[in-house]
Order: C-alpha cells, then structure tokens, then sequence
C-alpha cells in the first residue's frame, strides 16, 4: 500500500466497544472482528486525515518503537482489512 | 452448560409476511400470520436483551421486513440498544422515503436478495412480476444514500448459469460484498428439490467461477459463496455450531438455534413473550440439545472433525435420515451418503414445475409429484 495514502473506515465500518466481553471489536458488515490491543491501538489512529506514513511514525513515537518495526506488522494488518473492505483508502 | 459462550448475531424474523413467493423460502411451511408477530415494544426489548446478553450483529430478516410499517423505529429501537442493524430485504416494499428513513434511523447495511439477473427469470422464481425492475430502482437508491451493500444470490439449477452476471451486477451497484448461496434444501426448497436441485457439474462450474472471480476482485468485491452442500464431501457448519453463536427469533417470539430448527419434532422451544433471551440462550432445552459434541453418534463421535463441522446440520440429519442426531447425510462418512448422493442426481436429472411458497395463512399446497 502506498505510505503516503490516507486510510479511513468507509460508512457501515465501526470501532465498537464490546460491554460484555470487555474487548474491542471491528464491526463491518456481516462480521465482528475482535481486535487485540495492538490491533484496536493501530485502528484508533484511523482518523480519515493522517497518511500510513504519519499513523506508523505516531505509533513508533508513542510505543518507543522502530518505524520500520511498525511499519511492517501494521501494513499486512491494513492490507487484510483492505482486500475484506473493511478499510478504503485515499490518495 | 458453564462453557457456553455469549452469541454474536441474532436473526430477528420479523414477519413471515412478503410479496414473494420464492420457492426455496427458508420460512416454515407453517407461517404465523400478522396476528401472531411480536409488536415494536416487544421487538425493542427483545434486542435490548439481545445486546445485554452479548449479541453485536442483527439481522432484520422475514419475509420480507418491509413488509412491518414499523420497521423504522425498530432499526432505531436496534441501534438504540447499540447492535449492528443489517436489514436483509427483497427490496419490495422499501421507497426512496422509507429507505431515508431508515438512514435517519440508523441502519448499518442493507442486504438486497437477487432471485435471477434479468426481470425473465428474477419474477418467476419470486413468483412476482415486476419485481426485478422494482429492486433496480432500489439498489439505485441504497447507492444514493450510501448504504454499504450486499447482494445475495440464490442459485439453483434454473439460474446457475447467471452467475457470472450476478457477480459483474454487484460490482456495477457498488456492493462490497455478495453472497453466492446455493440453495440449502430446508423448508420450501425441500418440497422443490426436483425443480431446483443443481448437477453436480454445475456445482464444479460454480466454484471455478467463484475461485476465478475472487483472485480477480480481489479488494473490490468480497465473495461469500456456499456450496452446493449435496455435492460435497463434508456438510456445512451448520450456524457456527448448535448454540454457539447465533439465534433466531421467529415472528411470533419463538426463539430457536436455527431457523429450521422448528422441522425437529423432538424440540421444545421457549418465547421471548415469557422468558428472558438469557435464560433460553443458556438454559433452554432446544439450545442445549445439540450443543458441543456429547450428543454425538457415530461416526461424528470419534471423527477428527467434530469440533469442525460438529456433525453438520440437525436439521438435514431429520429432513433424509429422520434422527436430528445422526451425522449429516451429505458427510461422506454417513452410511448414508450413497442413498443421498443418488438422490441427489436423481433430482438433478428430474424436471418438476416449481411449488411456490403460499402467504401466511393459507393453506399450503400439495407438491406437483
Ligand atoms: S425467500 Fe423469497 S419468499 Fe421467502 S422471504 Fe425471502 S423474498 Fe420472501
Ligand atoms: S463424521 Fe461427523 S464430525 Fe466427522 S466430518 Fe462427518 S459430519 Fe463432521
């Protein structure tokens, strides 16, 4: 995916907190994903107005983490949410 | 049982009403009729309880949904209790208004059944002239409003060979995703095996169609295919699992592990209208009947399998082998699976004219032998 493309979760994708279960979850339709903390931490920086560069510099800046590090786990992450149209994004 | 796990989805059937008479209807022969479906309050706190208990997803099914003149403060009633509000429609009944409506209310996504992909086809299996004209001009509107979408076609032998086009309309109407289903011989479709039941070749054609179109859409448009089970080696895993991780509420309030699962004469079932969704999800009889793997005979007993598929559907097992708790006949480890295989080529190679599904509260017809 290109670095410089905004991501965002298109209408009828939400972040939701699951009470009962106490666990994040990704709604889409027809599925719940359940996230994992780093899972739900890379999402919630899926603002609709930062590029993949600038969300993985954010999260190696607040994890104390290599950017390339990061830039690795969460891309294939990003790319499976992608290819499900769980995720669109913008140039 | 301790290790029952909340629910994820549940399916709300909010009326066995529809304009529609498709014969593989997945309703009971038996419909209830407008008397006997649950009202708005009842509804709405049937979905508060839904969410408390630890469904995320609902599903407005029917019939058709559209067909309650409540179905808008029901989805504002859903999202209210904080649930994922998919509405599975025919499309009939819905009006630019209606569906603005339903935005404003709330609504999550929009599930558009396709009975054929040109009106030929479409309104004779719906049993329903200008049907297919009338779900264009809705799929219009769910793309102006920007409802996410999913198509949903049901194929048999009469429109396998549409296919390809059913998949090419979900692209060009914007849909992420579309569900290829073969038809599952339940309910109506049982009575129109020898009208609809697929040939195996047409069951091979349809998953290099499905493998073909998958690679190529990839990150366009997310195919959900089902099989034609008939045709397979091993069954379906049957809603996740017995009681694992859905429920159906029927129109009148019965809550059920499946929406067949009134087929099995063997089954108690409880009703929203006097127990709470809790107590029937944890402790009622027909959850717990066919929950996990202590039920099991064999083969389904010492398979390797039976966390996996946990012996396929209790509903086919009663339907052909007439024992809701034998192994799934379309297993190939069932003994009866030859019987089933050759059925399953004879009704391929039958030709019967097709039986439609009647309106609630008629009498239901006898099939054309
Ligand atoms: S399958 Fe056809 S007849 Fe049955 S509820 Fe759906 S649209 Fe109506
Ligand atoms: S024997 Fe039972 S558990 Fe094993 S594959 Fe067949 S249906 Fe599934």
């Amino acid at each position: 995916m290109d670095p410089d493309a905004i991501p965002f979760l298109p209408r009828g994708v939400r972040l939701h907190h699951d009470r009962v279960r106490d666990a994040w979850v990704l709604l889409a339709p027809e599925r719940a994903v359940s996230l994992d903390p780093v899972a739900h931490a890379v999402l919630s920086e899926v603002d609709g107005t930062r590029s993949l560069r600038q969300i993985t510099a954010a999260l190696a800046a607040r994890y104390d983490a290599p950017a390339e590090e990061i830039t690795k786990d969460s891309s294939g992450f990003f790319k499976a949410l992608h290819d499900r149209r769980f995720l669109e994004v913008r140039p | 049982m301790t290790d029952t796990r909340p629910p994820i989805a549940m399916l709300a059937e909010l009326t066995h009403r529809c304009p529609l008479a498709c014969p593989y209807c997945s309703n009971p022969l038996d419909l209830a009729r407008q008397e006997q479906e649950l009202d708005t309050d009842t509804w709405a706190r049937v979905f508060a309880q839904a969410a408390d208990l630890g469904v995320l997803q609902l599903h407005l099914s029917g019939g058709e949904p559209a067909s309650r003149r409540d179905l808008e403060p029901l989805v504002t009633a859903a999202r209210d209790a904080g649930l994922y509000t998919n509405l599975i429609t025919s499309g009939i009944g819905l009006t630019e208004r209606r569906l603005q409506a339903l935005d404003a209310a709330g609504l999550d996504h929009v599930q558009l059944s396709l009975q054929g992909t040109d009106a030929t086809m479409a309104d004779t299996i719906g049993g329903y002239r200008g049907g297919f004209d009338r779900k264009m001009k809705v799929a219009e509107w769910i793309g102006t409003i920007g409802f996410p979408l999913t198509l949903n076609a049901v194929l048999h032998r009469r429109n396998l060979h549409q296919l390809p086009r059913a998949i090419e309309m979900a692209v060009e109407m914007g849909a992420r995703r579309i569900e290829v289903a073969t038809v599952q011989f339940h309910g109506w479709a049982l009575r129109n095996r020898d009208a609809m039941m697929p040939t195996r070749e047409q069951a091979r054609e349809a998953d290099a169609i499905v493998a073909e179109a998958r690679a190529r859409l990839k990150g366009t448009l997310v195919i959900d295919y089902v099989p034609a089970d008939y045709h397979s080696d091993y069954p379906k895993r049957c809603m996740g699992g017995w009681g694992s991780t859905g429920l159906v509420v029927a129109p009148d309030g019965q809550v059920m592990p499946c929406h067949a699962a009134s087929t099995i004469p063997s089954l108690t079932f409880q009703n929203v209208r006097d127990t709470a969704l809790r107590d029937i999800w944890y402790d009622g009889p027909a959850f717990n009947a066919y929950r996990g793997t202590g039920w099991m005979q064999e083969p389904c007993a010492s398979c390797e399998r039976k966390t996996v598929d946990f012996g396929g559907c209790r509903c086919q097992a009663m339907a052909i082998v007439g024992d809701p708790a034998a192994t799934d006949p379309v297993c190939i480890k069932s003994p009866h699976r030859d019987a089933l295989t050759a059925q399953a080529d004879a009704h391929a190679a039958a030709s019967a004219d097709l039986v439609y599904r009647i309106a609630p509260g008629k009498p239901v017809p006898e099939p054309a032998d």
